[in-house]
């Protein structure tokens, strides 16, 4: 590798830098493995801000939130001896990587669950809420909800929702929109619903916790349609997100219904630390140490079979940080909770881009211990995901060109992913096209018996997940010109996506430039961690 | 709650049953017969006699599934009718439910939900089947049936024997009487063997399959379902590619 020179930044704007003659080559994701590429001179790199300081005594912080709530009476207020509670708690789809041990979902169950007993609650469920999530494994529950949660409530009362069970849903209503509310009998039917939540995007927690986590198929197709992706710009803005407005109906009927006492906790960005911890580097100010261990990274991730690669980094948890924590009602937690989460993520992007850069890691919110990111969910990330991640404006201008980096290898998961196998071998093979697979094929998936006995017994997302993915892309697809993946080991999978395909960034780049001219404004997301956009 | 209308009126779930809803196959239940004479001198040898004949019964069945037919069901030549019927209950009670996967009648229920029409079809006997399919609550059991002639066995087969690729004709003839669509029909099954009635249905499902179904399974893109993985066992499986982790480490986290 080259000498390279340190860049200085102003601390103000540290999260953008201007690739210079002498800027060092960039850092990027390509599935399960790292690549470091030269960007040309101009390029301009986004990267998320620094870590925020964690607090200091997480567990004080929680006792705190319950004891002084946003809009609600303290937790301990609303308990009485002999009353019905359920506990649901978010899934591990969230967040990416998962976190080290203890999950912060786990510090909040056992003191509320000390709570609990204390005021001589004795009949309390902990739902793991999600929705058409696949089923957590028993051993994926137990490290998130600790040792002292599990050995006391599974698995009679500590078990995953079931949005398929007939006997186990129930209706609660339909909002003036006309979308039906369903809810988990369990939740239905306790006097007090407490909904634990790890927030990490801002298009979760607040009402989506209640009306997606413990939902059925027929309430989440009011808001999972190509129609309300197209309509949000972006769905990581709520108040620009059609999706958040359909949550808030279908969750204003639950809290009307229901009696919810929300709590939401709050992480910081640090993704990677100690020997890692250079990943979350500006490339111009790697030390020698820095160059050498990413040498010895790439070396090992060069020589290593593909299983072993993933191995690696789905057994390296991240290092989160509990930043804060908030209980009460839906709507007084949820705002202080994105304003918390802007706080760390959002950074300050001034001007759209025309040529936009992403490397797209190995994990998804949809493959956490599965065999493989699958090209639909390569998908998700780049067109769903990390093109959504702005506010006020798209930071890849209408018409751009959308680059991105991954093998999209035509792997899938047999046992997470069943239905995506045929979604995507036969259905996409016959229709890309959002809205006729919404009206053609979802159903059909949906209610398929292998996939709904595969989704209530094994451990599969729901039939009609793999339409999600590809609706969740679609604001995207439309609004870009191209879409080139760099590094794909076949032709196949991308084309049947529509993707083209380029041997290195700069080919992909001079593809670009054909379309959007010599001038081209070049941005690369530097991420993970993620960070959301800002752009003026 | 609130479901849409079922959508497949004109749709089947075609189930193979040994191997892919029980555990157990055709020789178990013949050598239940053959335990089960009123002699015990008798019962011990004839159970000797089944357990010495199973290696041929399991390289004829290797190499042609018409051989071994015509093998095996001689064995039950001079067996009367009314004792095979009447034993055929006990042989479910005792054997066969005993050995009904864990997920199979989830699986069947499932897709009755769905309103698919259920039907069994099956090599094994139409009289050992008939507690099974009854039990499962399926629609249409299609079996083999022994030939009778004054109500004792002629250990022949009627014809069309229900196997391999003849399972696919009876389907499409089922189909055609019944107004089922096939390309929005599903089949199950455990074995390659069975690969025809897998072919000619919309929905193909590999159940507990054999080595060489599921990678043919793998290749064709068809779901597989572990029929056998009882739900909390499938619930500890750690799907991660690399090294067999003891298991205790298993379940803990990687971490840990």
């Amino acid at each position: 590798m080259r000498a390279i020179r340190p860049k200085l930044r102003s601390h103000a704007k540290e999260h953008i830098v201007t690739i210079d003659t002498d800027s060092a080559p960039r850092l990027m994701f390509s599935g399960e493995n790292i690549i470091m590429e030269d960007l040309p001179v101009g390029t301009r790199v986004i990267y998320p801000n620094r870590p925020m300081t964690p607090v200091a005594n997480p567990k004080a912080t929680i006792r705190y939130a319950l004891n002084h709530p946003e809009d609600s009476e303290p937790l301990h207020a609303l308990l009485q001896p002999g009353m019905k509670v359920t506990i649901a708690v978010d899934d591990i789809s969230m967040p990416l990587p998962i976190m080290r041990t203890p999950d912060v979902r786990q510090i909040v169950l056992e003191i509320v669950c000390e709570m609990l007993a204390d005021h001589g609650v004795d009949d309390v469920h902990i739902i793991i809420a999600l929705g058409l999530h696949r089923r957590m494994h028993d051993w994926e529950i137990k490290r998130m909800v600790g040792d002292k949660v599990w050995d006391e409530f599974w698995p009679d009362r500590l078990y995953n929702h079931d949005g398929c069970d007939p006997d186990g849903m129930v209706l609660l209503g339909k909002t003036p929109h006309g979308e039906l509310v369903e809810m988990n009998r369990r939740v239905a039917e306790s006097d007090l619903t407490i909904y634990v939540n790890l927030n990490f995007v801002p298009m979760n927690g607040g009402h989506k916790s209640m009306a997606v986590g413990l939902c059925g198929y027929e309430s989440l197709k009011a808001h999972h349609h190509p129609k309300a992706i197209v309509e949000s710009s972006s769905y990581m803005d709520p108040p620009k997100s059609f999706l958040s407005h359909s949550f808030k109906r279908q969750g204003d009927l639950v809290e009307k219904t229901l009696k919810v006492f929300h709590i939401e906790t709050v992480l910081n960005n640090r993704c990677f630390d100690g020997p890692l911890s250079f990943l979350n580097k500006n490339e111009d100010d790697f030390s020698e140490t820095d160059r050498l261990k990413f040498q010895a990274m790439k070396w090992t991730l060069d020589k290593l079979p593909f299983a072993a690669r993933r191995e690696i980094f789905m057994r390296t948890p991240a290092a989160y940080e509990l930043i804060a924590c908030y209980a009460g009602a839906c709507d007084p937690v949820h705002s202080r909770t994105l304003q918390k989460q802007n706080e760390q993520n959002v950074v300050d992007v001034q001007g759209q881009a025309d040529i936009l850069l992403m490397g797209i890691p190995y994990i998804s919110p949809y493959n956490v211990n599965s065999k493989a990111l699958n090209p639909l969910l390569v998908q998700v990330m780049a067109l769903g995901y990390f093109y959504h991640m702005y506010r006020n404006q798209p930071l890849l201008r209408d018409g751009g060109v959308l680059i991105l980096t991954h093998p999209c290898s035509d792997r899938f998961d047999p046992v997470h992913h069943p239905s995506y196998i045929e979604f995507f071998n036969r259905i996409l093979t016959e229709t890309t096209d959002a809205y006729t697979i919404e009206t053609k094929y979802q159903d059909e998936l949906a209610y398929n018996p292998s996939y709904v006995e595969m989704y209530r017994r094994g451990n599969a997302y729901h039939g009609a997940h793999p339409c999600f993915m590809w609706y969740w892309g679609q604001r995207g697809r439309e609004k870009t010109s191209r879409v080139i993946c760099v590094g794909a080991d076949n032709a196949t999978v991308p084309a049947i996506m529509g993707w083209e395909t380029a041997g290195s960034i700069a080919e992909a780049i001079a593809m670009a430039r054909g379309t959007m001219g010599r001038s081209a404004q070049i941005t690369m997301m530097h991420h993970p961690p993620y960070m959301i956009s800002d752009v003026t | 709650m609130h479901r849409a209308s079922p959508k497949y009126k004109h749709s089947a779930a075609f189930y193979d049953v040994d191997g892919t809803l029980i555990k157990i196959n055709i020789v178990h239940a013949f050598a239940y017969y053959q335990a089960r004479h009123p002699s015990l001198i008798e019962s011990a040898v004839r159970t000797i006699k089944t357990g010495a004949s199973i290696p041929v019964f399991w390289a004829a069945d290797k190499l042609s599934r018409k051989w071994f037919n015509e093998i095996f069901y001689r064995q039950y030549e001079g067996a009367s009718e009314d004792r095979l019927v009447v034993l055929a209950e006990e042989l479910f009670e005792d054997v066969v439910k005993p050995n009904i996967y864990a997920r199979a009648k989830d699986l069947i229920d499932e897709s009755r939900r769905a309103g698919v029409r259920q039907v069994l079809i099956s090599g094994a006997l139409d009289f050992t089947m008939r507690p099974l399919a009854r039990y499962l609550g399926v629609d249409d059991l299609i079996a083999n049936k022994l030939e009778f002639v004054d109500h004792y066995a002629t250990g022949k087969l009627q014809k069309p024997f229900v196997a391999g690729a003849t399972k696919a004709d009876i389907m499409r003839a089922y189909a055609k009487q019944h107004d089922i669509d096939l390309a929005e029909s599903w089949a199950y099954t455990d074995s390659f063997s069975d690969y025809p009635m897998l072919a000619v249905v919309g929905h193909p499902t590999a159940c507990n399959p054999d080595f060489r179904l599921r990678s043919l399974a793998r290749s064709y893109d068809w779901p597989v379902l572990d029929l056998d993985e009882e739900p909390d066992r499938a619930a500890s499986r750690r799907p991660q590619g690399l090294a067999r982790v003891p298991r205790q480490i298993r379940r803990h986290s990687p971490e840990n």
